[in-house]
C-alpha cells in the first residue's frame, strides 16, 4: 500500500496528559507526526486534535482506532487530502529597511494575498494563510529581502462535507446526558 | 517533607450527606465502598498518609505487604484473575511507582482489571526533581487503560470512582491514580458516588444484530467451521453461552493460552491449544477450516505465526468487544462487536443444530500423531530423566483438575498449560501477552488470597522463580496456601531450546549455577521437598497437594528437554514441527 497524506481528527476532552496519550500511539509504531494542532471545537467543552501524517491507509486506520479507544477521546477519524479543506498559517519577520527601498515587498505581499500584521521601527511581520505550497512560495519570494524569523502553524482542516465527525460527537453527548 | 496546604474549604455549611475527611481517609473509605477488602502494596514516604489511614480499618481492609512493588502488582493481577474482582495495589512515589510498571504492562496486554494508587511528592514540588519524584503519569501512560494525577483532595472521589469503573468495564485493564502527598493530608467534604459512565468512553459497543445474522449464515453453511476462543469468554462470564454455542453447532473449539479453562479440557469439542507450542491439530487445521470463528481473542503473533500463511482459505468471523482489535492482525469478513455473552446469546438463537463428525475426526487423527510423537513420551518418559509433563500428569491425578494453575514464563509454562486438566473456569493464571518472568509466584499469592477455598498451585522454572522469590516471605507472613512447584532444569530452558534449534547450540548465558532452593525455602519457613528420582515423585506430589498450607516442591527435570510441537518463529501454523 502506498503512503499518502492523511489528516486525522479527534474530538476529545480537554484534559492534562491527553496529548501525550495520543502521541505515544504514533511513537509506539514509529510514525512521524508532521504536524499536530489542538483547539476548541464547535461543541463547548470539547477539544479537537488535528494531526497530519504521511502513511499507508491501513496503518492510519489502525492508529485511528487506537486513538478512539482512549478513554478521554469521544470520536476519531481520518481524511484523505481531497476530503478536507485545509490551511496553515505562516508568519514572516523581515527588516523594515526592505520596505523603504521601493515597492517590491508590498507588491509581493499583495499578490500573495498576505497582509502586514505589524510594522515596527526595525521589523515588519507578514501573515499568510494557505496551503503549504503557498506559504512556501511567499517564503521564497521574501527570502532575498532577508527573513529574520519564520514560523508556520500545523495543519488545520475541516471535512469537505456539511458536517464532520462533530455531528457524531453531538449524538454521543446527547445520548448519554 | 513539604508543608501541608491549608484546606480550601473552611466553614461552609455542609450538605447532610458529606463529612469532613482527609484525602487519605477518603482513599480508604472509597476502597471499602468499592468492596475492596484486600490490597497489596508497599509503603513509603509519599503514600504514608494513606497507610496511616488504613491503620484504623485493618479489620475491614487487609493490606498485604509484598516484598517488592512488582510482586504487589502481580499479586493484584492474580487476585483479579482468580476472583473476577478488581485487584488493588499501593506504592510510594519514585522507585515504588516505577517498580509497578511491569505489572501494569502485563495487566494492560492481558486485559486484567487492577487499580494502582501511587503517592506523589507534594504538588508544590512537582517538577523540582524532589526526593523520590518521578513522572509516573508519563511513564505509565503507554501501559495503562487510563491514569490520572490528583493534586487536590476533592478530586479523589471522582478520580477513584472512574478508576474502578474504567478498570473493570468493557475490555478491562489497569488504571493508575497518582496522589500528591498534600492532597492526602488535605481535608475536604467527602461524598462518594460510584461511577457508572464516562461520557467519552463506550464501555462496550452496541450489538448490531445484522452482523450476528451474517455470522449465523456463514456458520450454518460452513463445512469445516472452527472456533478459537480467548479470555474474552472468561471476562464476559460467557462460559455457559460459549459451551451452548459449540454444543449446538458441533464446532470444534481450540483455546488461546488466555482462554484456557473457559471450557473444560475434557470436553469432546475442546480440541486443544493454539499457537507456537500448541497442539498439532489446532494449528495444522487452522489452514483447512472454511469458516474461522474467533471469540474474545486477538490473533496474537504467538497464535498466528506468519500472518501471510494464516487461514487464508477461511472466512473469518470475529466476536470482539474492542473495535481496535478488528482487522488489526487478521482481516475479518464479519465483525460482531460487543460483549461475548450478549453476542453469543443472540448467535445461539440463529445457528442451526449441527454436527461435524468427519471434521472433528481430523483433529482426533492429528491428536493420535501428536500422542505418538510427543505426548506419550512427555507424560510417560522411557528414560530415567524426569520430564515436566509427567509431573503435571501426576498433579492432574491428585487434584482431579480442580486446582487453580498459576504459571511463570518459559518451558514449564507451555508444558503446564498443555497438559493440565481443567474442570472450572478462571483456573489458569499466566502471563500470556507480556511473557513476564517472575509473574508466577506473586500472582499465585494473589490468587490464593482471592480464592482461599481453592487449591492454588504455581508452577515455576528456576529462572523466573529467582526474579521474585522474595515473595515467599509474603506467603509466609500471610499464611497463603500457595503450593510452589519448581521444575528445575538448571537452564533458562526456553531460550536454551531456541539456541539449540536456531543458534547452533551456542548456549549463551542460559546455564544457571543455582543456589540451594531447599535452603532458601526453609529460610522462609516453608515446608519443602526435593525429588530427583521417579520412584519418589508420586508420593512427593501427593504430600505437596494434600499439605494444608504453603509448600515448596522442587523437581529436578531433564536439563535439555524441549517443548514440542513448535511453530518456529516466522513460520506458518501449518509448518508446525512435531520434533
Amino acid at each position: 500500500m502506498e503512503k499518502q497524506e492523511f489528516t486525522i481528527t479527534a474530538y476529545t476532552e480537554n484534559h492534562v496528559g491527553l496529548l501525550h496519550r495520543i502521541t505515544i500511539i504514533f511513537t509506539k509504531r514509529k510514525i512521524n507526526i508532521e504536524s499536530l494542532t489542538t483547539s476548541e471545537s464547535e461543541t463547548e467543552g470539547i477539544h479537537r486534535f488535528t494531526i497530519a501524517v504521511t502513511e499507508t491507509e491501513e496503518l492510519v486506520q489502525k492508529v485511528v482506532k487506537q486513538i478512539e479507544k482512549q478513554v478521554e477521546v469521544l470520536k476519531a477519524g481520518y481524511y484523505k487530502k481531497k476530503e478536507v479543506v485545509q490551511q496553515e498559517l505562516a508568519l514572516y519577520k523581515i527588516p523594515t529597511d526592505s520596505l523603504t527601498n521601493g515597492l517590491e515587498v508590498e507588491r509581493i505581499v499583495r499578490e500573495h494575498n498576505a497582509r502586514f500584521l505589524t510594522i515596527e521601527k526595525d521589523f515588519v511581520v507578514i501573515e499568510k494563510a494557505g496551503y503549504r505550497r503557498e506559504t512556501k512560495a511567499l517564503f521564497d519570494e521574501l527570502e532575498p529581502y532577508g527573513i529574520n524569523e519564520f514560523v508556520r502553524s500545523g495543519r488545520i482542516a475541516v471535512a469537505r462535507e456539511a458536517f464532520g465527525l462533530g455531528k457524531e460527537v453531538e449524538k454521543l453527548l446527547a445520548g448519554v446526558s | 517533607m513539604g508543608t501541608v496546604e491549608a484546606p480550601e474549604q473552611t466553614s461552609k455549611s455542609k450538605a447532610s450527606n458529606t463529612e469532613r475527611l482527609t484525602g487519605a481517609e477518603a482513599v480508604v473509605r472509597i476502597l471499602l465502598e468499592e468492596g475492596v477488602d484486600l490490597a497489596f502494596g508497599y509503603p513509603g514516604g509519599a503514600i504514608m498518609p494513606v497507610y496511616d489511614a488504613m491503620y484504623d480499618f485493618q479489620d475491614q481492609l487487609h493490606h498485604v505487604l509484598a516484598r517488592h512493588e512488582q510482586g504487589a502488582s502481580h499479586a493484584a493481577q492474580g487476585y483479579a484473575r482468580a476472583s473476577g474482582k478488581v485487584g488493588v495495589c499501593l506504592a510510594t512515589s519514585g522507585p515504588g511507582a516505577t517498580n509497578l510498571i511491569t505489572g501494569l504492562a502485563d495487566a494492560q496486554i492481558d486485559s486484567t482489571p487492577i487499580v494502582c494508587i501511587t503517592g506523589q511528592v507534594p504538588s508544590a514540588l512537582l517538577g523540582s526533581d524532589a526526593f523520590q519524584e518521578t513522572d509516573v503519569i508519563g511513564i505509565s501512560m503507554p501501559v495503562t487503560k487510563w491514569n490520572y494525577q490528583v493534586t487536590k483532595a476533592e478530586e479523589i472521589p471522582d478520580a477513584l470512582a472512574k478508576a474502578f469503573y474504567i478498570a473493570r468495564s468493557g475490555r478491562p485493564g489497569p488504571v493508575l491514580i497518582d496522589i500528591t502527598k498534600d492532597a492526602q493530608f488535605q481535608e475536604f467534604d467527602f461524598e462518594y458516588k460510584k461511577c457508572t459512565f464516562v461520557r467519552s468512553y463506550i464501555e462496550k459497543p452496541a450489538l448490531d444484530i445484522t452482523k450476528v445474522e451474517e455470522a449465523a449464515e456463514l456458520i450454518n453453511t460452513a463445512k469445516r467451521p472452527y472456533v478459537l476462543f480467548g479470555q474474552g469468554v472468561i471476562l464476559a462470564q460467557a462460559e455457559k453461552e460459549f459451551k451452548d454455542f459449540i454444543e449446538k453447532t458441533g464446532i470444534p473449539a481450540a483455546w488461546t493460552i488466555m482462554g484456557l479453562s473457559a471450557l473444560e479440557t475434557d470436553h469432546p469439542l475442546n480440541v486443544g491449544m493454539l499457537g507456537m507450542h500448541g497442539n498439532y491439530g489446532p494449528n495444522l487445521l487452522t489452514n483447512e477450516c472454511d469458516v474461522l470463528i474467533a471469540i474474545g481473542m486477538r490473533f496474537d503473533d504467538r497464535v498466528t505465526g506468519n500472518l501471510s500463511k494464516y487461514a487464508k482459505q477461511a472466512r473469518v468471523i470475529h466476536l470482539e468487544i474492542d473495535p481496535a482489535e478488528i482487522d488489526k492482525n487478521v482481516k475479518t469478513d464479519v465483525a460482531v462487536l460487543g460483549d461475548a455473552k450478549e453476542s453469543l446469546t443472540e448467535l445461539i438463537k440463529l445457528v442451526k443444530p449441527n454436527s461435524h463428525e468427519e471434521w472433528l475426526q481430523r483433529f482426533r487423527d492429528c491428536d493420535k500423531q501428536e500422542w505418538e510423537k510427543v505426548i506419550d513420551e512427555e507424560l510417560h518418559p522411557k528414560t530415567d530423566i524426569l520430564s515436566m509433563g509427567e509431573v503435571i500428569r501426576i498433579i492432574n491425578d491428585k487434584t482431579g483438575g480442580d486446582h487453580i494453575l498459576v504459571t511463570d514464563v518459559g518451558q514449564h509454562q507451555m508444558v503446564a498449560c498443555r497438559y493440565t486438566k481443567f474442570t472450572r473456569s478462571k483456573s489458569n493464571i499466566t502471563s500470556g501477552g507480556l511473557g513476564t518472568m517472575g509473574f508466577g509466584l506473586p500472582a499465585a499469592l494473589g490468587a490464593a488470597l482471592g480464592k482461599p477455598d481453592r487449591t492454588v498451585i504455581t508452577v515455576v522454572g528456576d529462572g523466573g522463580f529467582q526474579m521474585t522469590l522474595q515473595e515467599l516471605a509474603t506467603i509466609y507472613q500471610t499464611k497463603a496456601k500457595v503450593k510452589v512447584l519448581l521444575l528445575n532444569n538448571e537452564f533458562l530452558g526456553m531460550v536454551r531450546q531456541w539456541q539449540q534449534l536456531f543458534f547452533d547450540k551456542r548456549y549463551s548465558s542460559t546455564e544457571m549455577i543455582n543456589p540451594d532452593f531447599q535452603t532458601i525455602a526453609k529460610g522462609f519457613y516453608i515446608p519443602t521437598n526435593k525429588v530427583t528420582e521417579r520412584d519418589k515423585l508420586e508420593s512427593a506430589i501427593e504430600e505437596f497437594v494434600n499439605h494444608d498450607g504453603a509448600y515448596f516442591l522442587e523437581v529436578m527435570v531433564g536439563k535439555e528437554n524441549n517443548v514440542f510441537p513448535m511453530v518456529p518463529s516466522g513460520s506458518g501454523v501449518a509448518e508446525i514441527r512435531l520434533e
